[in-house]
């Protein structure tokens, strides 16, 4: 990124252009006006973490994160979570490499309708889903002409979370396809790979930073989902009451049974972080 | 250099962004207490009782003009919970008076009852799935919807079904009263069990089977009032008043 020259020697004496410029600013007042919002952010996203630590009932959370209600609702967040990501890698691979292959006013406007869940509130979401696959909704109500209903199941619960993780995956993992230097395909492809041969050996090995990035993300997205899995999927303990949700509810009878369980998501959640890190953050 | 001169550039709208901040606070701040005239009153209340508090607030505002009321609806136990944690209210209307118990050290200056409510089958319409009674909502066919155990309608639907020995086919337990209608009002769910007044104010979006007498539940729903201002004794004197009561009934509650 930075293409400066570290300053580690004595600079030569012949040069004579690099004459310091007076900076308006000096230094230590302007770390001061720096480090203050920045002291300030961190806080802003460190103290309610340390808020749910402090929280926390230690001696009892043993038999809190055995409470009946807890159990099911995390092995219902982890299949449902697993699930959408392996949708959005079998789906949404293919759909990355060709918006990355593609330049055309299409590929634009396709890109910009994919980003819109990321920006919608996920209950307008819910109300989407539900007006598609409800009942009375755009393909619900054909499915349900066959004996077929999606709200109040798991599936709903897979299809709310893939309509708002997919974008994420989409949106990184065709970024890392773009960064691939055209001209490796394009030698692999004159030494006669066909395009699919180029695709899989090729192009996924080096977008593959890139893709478990995108996977990440997507997991995290799909694990903290709450709005549109209660307004389409419902809140039904074991079959759609996903870990947030039990968070939700269980703290309006049992705060620390609450707590237990958002103590066990941030957990899991740094877990997953940490082994990732490697591969995609600095 | 460039990159240099995009973090000073970068550390003037953050710098913008904090003062703006900070001065909005304090504009607000100075707005509620040097107003003088205009008194503002929080009120709490039960998610089933969106609809009736919100035509006394406007009748009330419009009678005293001075008095600006702030509602905010939900469940009885998220609110009873948020005014434990130090949300601020100046009344609390809850359905039922068990989430008053979760306001832990809080003492409310007063209690008054404004009504009762009893509870109600809600179905979509057309009545798909034919839910005559609470028999009915065992039906393996039928999809019935109910508020979590946790709120006040749930409790009270709980024990209405154990009482009359049903186990009802639910397949899913929503958060609040007015989730739960919603699932019926949309046609995703056969039936609900709500409060009888939820299906009155759903004015013909929703048909309502009722209970009978000797299987149902009476809530009672009390408004307590927390601090001692003048303008929250005087607006909960109003909804318990004649003026109130009778927006109440409008909207399908009992007389308490």
């Amino acid at each position: 990124m930075s293409t400066a020259t570290s300053g580690t020697g004595p600079p030569p004496a012949a040069d004579t252009t690099a004459a310091p410029v007076p900076s308006p600013w000096r230094p230590r007042a302007s770390r001061a006006l720096l480090v203050v919002p920045a002291a300030l952010a961190v806080a802003l996203v460190v103290v309610p973490l340390l808020g749910l630590l402090a929280g926390t009932e230690w001696a009892q959370l043993p038999a809190r994160l055995t409470d009946p209600v807890v159990r099911p609702a995390l092995w219902l967040s982890l299949v449902t979570t697993l699930v959408t990501v392996a949708v959005c890698l079998l789906l949404g691979t293919p759909l990355a490499w060709l918006l990355s292959r593609a330049d055309g006013r299409g590929a634009t406007w396709l890109r910009a309708v994919l980003t819109v869940p990321v920006v919608l509130p996920p209950v307008v979401g819910g109300v989407a889903l539900l007006l598609a696959y409800g009942r009375n909704g755009l393909v619900g109500s054909t499915l349900e002409a066959f004996g077929v209903r999606i709200p109040f199941t798991p599936v709903a619960v897979v299809l709310a979370q893939v309509f708002v993780s997919l974008p994420f995956f989409v949106l990184a993992a065709e970024g890392a396809m773009r960064g691939i230097d055209r001209r490796v395909l394009d030698v692999a492809a004159t030494l006669g790979a066909s395009p699919a041969r180029v695709l899989l050996r090729v192009a996924l090995p080096l977008a593959a930073p890139g893709i478990a990035s995108g996977a990440a993300l997507a997991w995290a997205r799909a694990l903290g989902e709450f709005g549109a899995t209660i307004t389409f999927a419902g809140n039904f303990a074991g079959r759609t009451q996903t870990a947030p949700l039990a968070v939700y509810v269980a703290l309006q009878e049992d705060p620390q049974t609450a707590v237990a369980l958002s103590l066990a998501l941030l957990t899991v959640s740094v877990l997953v972080l940490g082994l990732l890190r490697g591969r995609w953050m600095r | 250099m460039t990159r240099s001169g995009g973090h000073a550039a970068g550390r003037f709208p953050a710098l913008a962004a904090v003062a703006l901040l900070v001065s909005g606070c304090g504009t607000l701040e100075s707005g509620g207490s040097s107003g003088g005239e205009d008194t503002t009153v929080t009120v709490l209340a039960a998610a089933s009782l969106t609809s009736p508090f919100t035509t006394i607030a406007e009748q009330y505002m419009a009678a005293h003009p001075g008095t600006d009321l702030r509602l905010s609806f939900g469940s009885s136990t998220t609110l009873a919970q948020q005014v434990a944690q130090g949300a601020p209210a100046d009344l609390l209307a809850t359905a039922g008076t068990s989430p008053l118990d979760l306001l832990g050290d809080i003492e409310p200056t007063e209690t008054v009852t404004i009504a009762r409510n009893t509870l109600e089958i809600a179905t979509p319409p057309d009545n798909p799935a034919d839910v005559e009674g609470l028999a009915d909502l065992a039906g393996p066919d039928v999809d019935v919807v109910l508020c979590a155990s946790t709120v006040p309608c749930g409790r009270a639907a709980d024990e209405v079904l154990s009482r009359a020995a049903v186990e009802p086919h639910v397949v899913s337990r929503e958060i609040d009263v007015t989730a739960t209608l919603a699932k019926v009002r949309l046609g995703e769910a056969d039936a609900a069990v709500v409060y009888h007044s939820d299906v009155a104010s759903a004015k013909g979006a929703v048909d309502g089977v009722e209970i009978p007498e000797a299987d149902n539940a009476v809530l009672t729903y009390p408004l307590a009032r927390l601090g001692d201002t003048a303008a929250a004794a005087d607006f909960a004197a109003y909804v318990s008043g004649p003026e109130g009561t009778r927006v109440l009934t409008d909207a399908g509650f009992l007389a308490p």
